[in-house]
């Protein structure tokens, strides 16, 4: 009788003492591996599946333009938009952005610059072949479609 | 010693790290930087006006309609990506075999013309099956994964892994004098205005 005594004696209690360590370092693992969301998107933002992704070696190197359709729709209407830093642009702009988007860059990397285009699925070819022509008028010929993995069964 | 030993209580600590750890959480976003590696061409004013001639059977036409809808070689298509992706490794390495399909490799072009009107939804869709037939290719000849492909093509000057940048002129062919044996010429044409 006397063993079962002393299983009872025991502790049940979890040790709670280190548990604001765990989650400092947690909230520390959060801080390093993201980044703070620089700009509000303004445009619906549902990506394109896709199976060949590749990732971008310099992310540095990087400037984003959002395009679809703008979330506040009685605003801004339905017609898919380009937004680039917080604001829409128009086609037009887009060598003037990417002049600005370059001189951030050091001089050396500058022709290196990646353009993500974080484009909608419902956005049209018309206004992203625009949108191409103009990059390449302003030199900036390396560019990403962005896209979430495709889940197969097959692969 | 009667004096209380001044203690700051820490049983709240946890709830206001979980409350920090929250927000960052909340604020922050996870870089996501995926997506279908693309180079333009120089700008249209920038190119020869001469046409340049290329043989119908170097041409692998793949045309996309405005209700997203595909033409292959002007057949309509109704089968599932990886078919495609399938026929555009076959028509890639032909070498010839088939007069009717590509001379060789550097010759063959696959073309892309989608419609002003087509979703961007189907345009990735497509020009992902056109980019896994080169990287099946390439990823065979260079005896790794596809997923092993992409990752060395991504960044084969990678200064940590020297061994990359002989794979990727394994996979991709290329010959001494600076050529290269399958190049991925892949031609994103202008999109018609018929729907818009």
């Amino acid at each position: 009788m006397s063993k079962f005594k002393k299983k009872a004696q025991t502790k049940q209690e979890i040790p709670t003492s280190s548990m604001p360590d765990v989650v400092f370092m947690l909230l520390f693992f959060f801080m390093v591996t993201t980044k703070m969301r620089e700009t509000n998107i303004n445009v619906e933002q549902r990506m394109p599946q896709a199976t060949q992704l590749k990732k971008l070696a310099k992310k540095s190197l990087v400037a984003y333009l959002y395009v679809g359709a703008p979330k506040k729709a009685e605003e801004f209407g339905v017609e898919p938009k380009i937004q680039a830093n917080d604001v829409f642009i128009e086609t037009k702009g887009i060598i003037q952005w990417v002049n600005s988007e370059k001189a951030k860059q050091d001089e050396v990397d500058r022709d290196a610059i990646t353009i993500s285009l974080k484009v909608d699925n419902q956005a049209k070819r018309g206004l992203i072949a625009d949108v191409e022509t103009e990059l390449r008028r302003a030199n900036a010929r390396k560019i990403l479609y962005s896209a979430n993995q495709k889940l197969e069964k097959d692969q | 010693m009667a004096r209380s030993t001044p203690e700051i209580p820490n049983a709240s600590m946890a709830d206001i790290a979980f409350l920090l750890l929250t927000f960052f959480l909340m604020t922050t976003t996870v870089q996501s930087d995926k997506g279908l590696l693309m180079f333009l061409p120089p700008p249209p004013e920038a190119l020869p006006p001469e046409d340049i001639e290329i043989q119908e059977r170097n041409l692998y036409k793949i045309q996309i309609n405005s209700s997203d809808k595909l033409l292959v070689e002007g057949n309509p298509w109704f089968e599932d990506n990886r078919k495609l992706t399938d026929q555009i490794k076959v028509f890639i390495l032909n070498n010839g075999q088939d007069p009717a399909s590509s001379d060789n490799p550097v010759k063959a072009i696959v073309s892309l013309k989608a419609d002003r009107g087509t979703s961007h939804r189907i345009f990735v869709e497509i020009l992902d099956a056109i980019q896994a037939a080169y990287h099946e290719i390439y990823a065979e000849r260079a005896g790794v994964t596809i997923k092993d492909w992409r990752e060395i093509s991504s960044d084969p000057d990678n200064s940590q892994k020297p061994e990359w940048k002989e794979l990727y002129d394994k996979g991709r062919g290329v010959r001494p004098d600076g050529g290269v044996e399958i190049p991925m010429n892949l031609s994103i044409a202008e999109p018609s205005k018929v729907g818009g």
